[in-house]
């Protein structure tokens, strides 16, 4: 048993606490163009994971020193709202949304062709409105949509996705308590089109043939999501409001 | 599913069809079969090809970087996005707005990521260092275009030309810079009709903005029209309106 102190994650039968396989994902749904003042925005429904983001630009960055010559910055803003736990989150920045901030703007860098707006910005504002585990990877992929739906010319749609390892046992999408009690949470952000990563962070200890498999899976899952932010776009756009 | 402005548009796997099963082709884009693509699609193989606005070329095949409409036109692959910015370009009409006034220079609105600059040299009075207020106060409309942008989008207007000139009369409405060509049609036709529709003098910017300035009946059809191409967008009508506006006219009359 790997897990910590009495609490079990895998049942008897090989299933998780949840009735999910090792690698099932929790429920998704995307939806875009929700809000009507932002360019662009989009919400996320990742198991009981609930994020929106909202997309302003480009536009000219203020303060001045921002600015960049040759391309557009993008200035993220992760925030968890104070209903979206259990036990009520103090509002405002804190440490915890400013590193989820800074990491999810350097992964939107990587496919937004900032090049083509010089001393722009763009604005990206992710709202958790509940979290279950996995909120950083669901707003990624909802930023994403969001990016899209705005009309920001991207190299591919980047999509959040997370595993993990439970008792010694590596499983995908992880939930709340899975989170709270594995070993490891490996979140990433892949471009389902390239194959490319785009952003990886681990938390925990993996071995090799464990990271492995735990790649293979997120791309896998990253595949799967990556139709339901297509669908969701096309969906919005066919649906004559374009 | 039937969707689309009057329920006349049906839509199957990114194929455009109309009710009546028949192929239909976006307004203003004849001859091009239209499939939406999103960011990272790849849209067809890159030989022989030249690649467009919103693709980029990768492994010889086109790549969509813009959600929009896939088109191809004199072989060259391009998007048609559904949602983009203005980006200005030297040559460009535009309606702008005065955003702030300093002693020798305007700053505009040109509803873009950056304002224009109108230096007092290139507007159409002879304006004396201090007095640019007197000429144009914030708020004021004018018509211009754009002289110059560098790399590093500092823009520059101009209101040296013919035609050009502060807009002291009529309304202003905005309309989604990539369905300007809507209103515009083939050859300014469409846009044509409907001034003659609406006896109305109109202005299309190249930033979005439309003057319309007329009497109070053409200035509401005039507005009633735009709004329309802004609803319906890529799947709107907008032919099909002006019959409709034509038809309702002659029973007034």
């Amino acid at each position: 048993m790997g897990g910590y102190g009495d609490v079990q994650l895998l049942r008897d039968d090989g299933l998780r606490l949840d009735g999910r396989k090792l690698d099932e994902m929790r429920p998704v749904t995307i939806e875009a163009g929700i809000l009507p003042a932002a360019d662009g925005s989009a919400k996320v429904t990742h198991g009981l994971n609930v994020a929106v983001a909202a997309v302003y630009g480009p536009m000219e960055a203020h303060p001045r020193k921002i600015q960049r010559q040759d391309r557009a910055v993008i200035d993220v803003r992760y925030n968890m709202a104070p209903f979206s736990t259990s036990d009520r989150i103090r509002p405002g920045f804190n440490r915890r949304s400013r590193e989820i901030s800074k990491v999810t703007a350097e992964a939107l860098e990587s496919v937004v062709l900032v090049e083509r707006y010089p001393r722009s910005k763009i604005r990206v504002e992710i709202e958790i409105l509940a979290a279950e585990a996995g909120t950083r990877c669901a707003g990624i992929t909802a930023a994403a949509v969001a990016l899209a739906d705005a009309g920001i010319p991207m190299r591919d749609l980047i999509v959040g996705v997370a595993s993990g390892k439970v008792e010694d046992t590596v499983v995908l999408d992880l939930d709340k308590a899975e989170d709270n009690y594995g070993q490891a949470d490996l979140p990433v952000g892949i471009l389902p089109n390239t194959g490319e990563i785009a952003f990886l962070q681990m938390d925990g200890d993996l071995s090799p043939d464990e990271f492995n498999l735990a790649m293979e899976y997120n791309f896998k899952a990253a595949k799967e999501i990556h139709e339901i932010m297509v669908e969701a776009l096309q969906q919005r756009y066919q649906g004559g409001e374009a | 599913m039937t969707k689309g402005l009057g329920q006349r548009v049906a839509f199957i796997m990114g194929w455009r069809f109309a009710a009546n099963g028949e192929k239909r082709m976006s307004q203003g884009q004849s001859g091009a079969e239209q499939r939406l693509v999103t960011p990272g699609m790849a849209v067809g193989p890159s030989t022989g090809k030249r690649a467009g606005s919103g693709i980029i070329a990768a492994d010889e095949s086109f790549i969509a970087t813009q959600l929009g409409w896939l088109k191809e036109f004199n072989n060259t692959v391009s998007i048609d996005p559904i949602n983009a910015a203005y980006m200005p370009r030297s040559g460009d009409l535009v309606v702008a707005i005065v955003a702030e006034v300093r002693n020798n220079l305007w700053f505009m609105d040109i509803n873009g990521s950056f304002q224009g600059l109108l230096p007092m040299s290139l507007a159409p009075w002879k304006v004396e260092f201090g007095a640019a207020r007197q000429h144009m106060d914030i708020g004021d409309v004018v018509l211009a275009r754009v002289q110059e942008v560098d790399e590093c989008h500092n823009v520059v207007l101009t209101m040296k030309g013919v035609g050009l000139r502060r807009l002291n009369q009529g309304i202003v409405e905005q309309l989604p810079v990539q369905h300007i060509d809507r209103i515009r049609g083939t050859n300014n036709e469409r846009l044509q009709r409907l001034r003659d529709l609406c006896d109305s003098r109109i202005m299309v910017g190249e930033n979005g903005r439309v003057w319309v300035d007329g009497n109070a009946n053409g200035i509401r059809w005039a507005r009633e029209a735009i709004h329309a191409i802004s609803s319906g967008g890529h799947n709107g009508d907008i032919d099909q309106f002006l019959n409709d506006l034509e038809n309702n006219m002659k029973g007034d009359a």
